[in-house]
């Protein structure tokens, strides 16, 4: 059978999300708890989570979260890396042996800075640099894939149900100011550890619910700009759409989720002209970024927590507050297990995403 | 005299039914109906019928039917009859032959190849009677980014754009090779669906003045009629580069078509032939197309897009880009299958590429040079049918020109003599009593319920694909399957086979 990146997988799914926006940290085990009371909403074909803060002792260094499939890739991936980075660090992530995974890849992660002489020599900006760097080891280096490339966050995914990954990976001993997870339905896949959810690159992590029925027109769209969808997935597209917009554009993260979700033009028609105008230009521009078809998408990135849901709300996504912290998840009941009294509670609405920011965002490298 | 060819078509009359009225007479401009000496009986001489059924229609008590002439000759694939006849034809005139719309040979068509999908289960299906389903399209050159002061407030410098209800647009169709009555009827259905018209290179009616807010004026190497009030009555100005069904080749307007309407329109005298040259003398290269172009925006100001159409020939897509990088805003891609009002019939037959690889190759060629975004791309080039458009728009389009199919919708039977001048439907002719028939009030009702009908079709299709904007329709080659093509084709199509 083809894997994610031989053939498009399209994949239905459970999201939560929980953020404190006063950076105060929450252990992994409540996130555990809301995804898994989802459990029938995906089918053991892949389950993970993005953590954010979870490295303060590295807070300055890029951590790299790679699966090796043999000895050869682990090899040559880290000639690669060791070249490309100064690592400070090089490990196995801790993990716990859980009956129902098993035929898993070896799971590495690396601590490091980058290599100036080599970016200088690149003439890349260090986003750019580190994105291109872990393109090329995804691309090219069979057996090898960097499914976590930010700095003081890290994914974590596996074949299996998100409760056992968690598990798995013994997120209880983790404490993050943002966790987002995910738990896979996917319709044609035998199960890639590389596949499973969430996506990252750089900072940015997407959990994602749905099968966006724009999605050659959204690749065919990125791609123009260096991006190669090697995943094939709906998630991919999205995070790069995502990237490019903030990264490349500079646009405010509230700004690129009104790229993806543009109102319908009966509404546009009826706003005031500034609004009007707006919303024009976007959708003249940024045609092919918008997203159709079912979906709800939840950004994680060291500024805080994007919820958005697709145009005609196909997807379900809730939210939800309690003092600093803010809960999203596919169903209301995940969120009211690990909160019960929520101060404010609501559906996520396809014209209006929900942004988080973080209060204290932690600063950016140069 | 003895012309070696036998007739196309026998006109059947059935005596039973006739009752001499004498409308087949009055209609036919090929005369192929006559009374008899005594002016009692209708008669027929099928010799110079080309089955434009305007008789056929038009008869009151249904005597009258055209068959296919059969006059068997020995069986050679090779020296078919066509070939025996225009030879004949050839030796009678020592002329180039000349033929009217697309070519009607059997090329492959390969919409006919491609499948469209549909969503099952894991997405669902939308209903257009039910939400919104967008097909609101937007020409123009965009910038590379939006800047915003915040949220709801943009404060970039848009170039003009050009907002469209539907991605169907009018081809160019000059006044001239077709009626006033025809070119009305367009844009009077235009102004009403919201979309274009285009003038062809025959300038722009006075008649027409309330409709230049749906008109697409065009340049073309004649230059007839450009003038400054010209470029700026219009939505957006394009220069004729060329034209899928006679690529390379200019145009030419035979003098007894000129008459003072057509020659104030054109500012030619009247009663001399139009000759557009094949190349713009002043556009020897892409260089000079980027003068032209600049000096276009000049003249309106910057507040018009320019617009540069190019037949499909073999390499388009790099002639594609370069139009793009000499400042054309939009781009216009015409496949040799479309129509025209004359052509040398050895070009229209054999010159040119179809539309389908050409905005296929185009297409991808800008997305390579990561420009594809930044400029509209419309395809040409015989759309038959909605499924048509949206399959061009799924290859990567942004809108279609369509011409034969409002033609048809006015009455036009693909007789494919537009050439002779004696469109018994009034379209294709300058003769007043030809003309006449041709009523604008009623024409352009069909063609707006054939637009609109197909509107609704391609808002179903996409519907049925859980697409709900047009915009996510465009180069979403996925929606696409090949049936029956080979590797090559599929290549160069970007597309899977049915099945993968």
């Amino acid at each position: 059978m083809l894997k994610e990146g031989q053939i498009r997988i399209p994949s239905g799914c459970a999201i939560a999300a929980i953020i404190d926006r006063k950076g105060g940290l929450i252990n992994g085990s409540e996130i555990i708890k809301s995804i898994s009371l989802m459990h029938d909403r995906s089918n053991g074909l892949g389950g993970g989570f993005a953590a954010y803060g979870i490295y303060p002792e590295h807070k300055d260094e890029y951590a790299f979260h790679i699966f090796f499939e043999n000895k050869e890739a682990h090899q040559k991936c880290e000639e690669f890396l060791f070249k490309h980075f100064n690592i400070d660090v090089a490990e196995r992530i801790p993990t716990k042996k859980v009956a129902s995974i098993s035929n898993g890849p070896d799971i590495w992660r690396y601590f490091g800075r980058v290599n100036r002489v080599r970016m200088k020599n690149s003439r890349l900006d260090e986003g750019e640099y580190v994105v291109q760097c872990v393109t090329k080891i995804n691309a090219a280096y069979d057996g090898a894939y960097i499914f976590s490339s930010g700095k003081n966050m890290g994914c974590f995914k596996a074949v299996g149900y998100p409760e056992d990954v968690g598990e798995f990976y013994m997120l209880d001993q983790y404490n993050a100011y943002l966790w987002t997870a995910h738990g896979r339905f996917p319709t044609n896949t035998p199960g890639w550890w590389g596949g499973a959810h969430p996506f990252n690159i750089l900072d940015w992590s997407i959990v994602h619910n749905g099968e966006i029925s724009s999605y050659d027109a959204n690749r065919r769209y990125i791609e123009q700009f260096g991006y190669k969808c090697t995943m094939q997935t709906d998630t991919e597209v999205i995070t790069y759409l995502f990237d490019h917009l903030i990264r490349h554009h500079g646009l405010p993260a509230n700004v690129a989720a009104d790229v993806l979700t543009a109102p319908e033009w009966d509404e546009i028609d009826r706003m005031d002209k500034e609004k009007k105008e707006y919303f024009t230009n976007l959708r003249a521009i940024y045609s092919g970024a918008l997203v159709n078809g079912p979906f709800s998408v939840i950004l994680g990135s060291n500024k805080g927590l994007l919820a958005i849901n697709d145009r005609l709300k196909l997807r379900s996504l809730t939210a939800a507050t309690k003092g600093d912290r803010a809960y999203f998840a596919s169903e209301e009941s995940a969120i009211r297990i690990i909160c019960p009294d929520p101060e404010k509670v609501w559906s996520v609405s396809g014209a209006d995403p929900v942004f988080v920011p973080l209060e204290t965002p932690e600063k950016e490298d140069d | 005299m003895v012309n070696y060819i036998p007739r196309r078509f026998t006109v059947v009359r059935d005596r039973e039914l006739c009752i001499d009225c004498g409308c087949c007479v009055r209609q036919c401009s090929n005369e192929c109906h006559y009374f008899s000496d005594d002016g009692k009986t209708a008669l027929v001489k099928s010799d110079n019928c080309v089955a434009c059924h305007r008789c056929v229609d038009l008869c009151p008590t249904g005597a009258l039917r055209i068959e296919k002439y059969i006059c068997d000759y020995r069986d050679n694939a090779n020296w078919t009859p066509q070939y025996q006849q225009e030879i004949c034809r050839q030796a009678e005139t020592g002329g180039v032959l000349l033929s009217g719309m697309g070519t009607p040979k059997p090329y492959p068509i390969y919409w006919d190849k491609i499948l469209l999908n549909a969503s099952q289960v894991t997405n669902p299906s939308i209903d257009p009677l039910r939400e919104p389903m967008e097909i609101r399209t937007i020409l123009g050159r965009k910038p590379e980014k939006i800047t915003v002061e915040k949220k709801g407030k943009s404060t970039v410098e848009m170039p003009p754009q050009v907002i469209i209800e539907t991605p169907i647009m009018f081809s160019a169709m000059s006044f001239g090779s077709i009626s006033l009555n025809a070119q009305k009827s367009l844009a009077m259905a235009a102004k009403s669906l919201g979309t274009l018209f285009n003038t062809g290179e025959g300038g722009l009616h006075p008649d027409l003045a309330d409709y230049t807010d749906c008109a697409i004026v065009q340049v073309a190497s004649g230059r007839f009629g450009v003038h400054k009030d010209y470029l700026n009555n219009s939505r957006f100005v394009e220069i004729k580069i060329g034209q899928g069904a006679k690529p390379g080749i200019g145009g030419h307007l035979p003098g007894e078509k000129v008459n003072v309407e057509v020659s104030n329109a054109r500012m030619i005298p009247e009663g001399s032939d139009a000759i557009s040259p094949a190349p713009h003398h002043d556009i020897y290269s892409i260089e000079d197309l980027r003068q032209l172009i600049w000096s276009i925006k000049q003249a309106t100001d910057n507040k018009k897009p320019v617009s540069v159409k190019i037949a499909a020939v073999h390499n388009v897509a790099a002639i594609a880009s370069g139009c793009a990088r000499a400042g054309a805003d939009i781009i216009a891609i015409d496949g040799f299958r479309g129509g025209t009002g004359a052509a040398p019939t050895r070009i229209r037959d054999n010159v040119g590429i179809p539309i389908e690889l050409a905005l296929a190759a185009a297409d991808q060629r800008l997305r390579d040079e990561g420009i594809r975004s930044r400029i509209s791309l419309v395809a040409a080039g015989s759309f038959r049918c909605s499924a048509d458009i949206v399959k061009a728009i799924a290859l990567g389009a942004d809108a279609c020109y369509c011409a034969s199919a409002p033609l048809i919708a006015m009455g036009c039977h693909m007789c494919q003599t537009c050439n002779t001048g004696k469109c018994n439907w009034g379209i294709a002719t300058q003769r007043p009593e030809l003309t006449k028939r041709l009523n604008p009030d009623i024409m352009h009702e069909r063609v707006e319920n054939l637009i609109n009908a197909w509107n609704h079709e391609i808002k179903e299709i996409m519907g049925g694909m859980g697409i709900n904007s047009i915009d996510s329709l465009r180069g979403n080659r996925l929606m696409l399957r090949g049936l029956g093509l080979s590797e090559k084709e599929l290549e160069i199509l970007g597309i899977k086979h049915a099945g993968e």
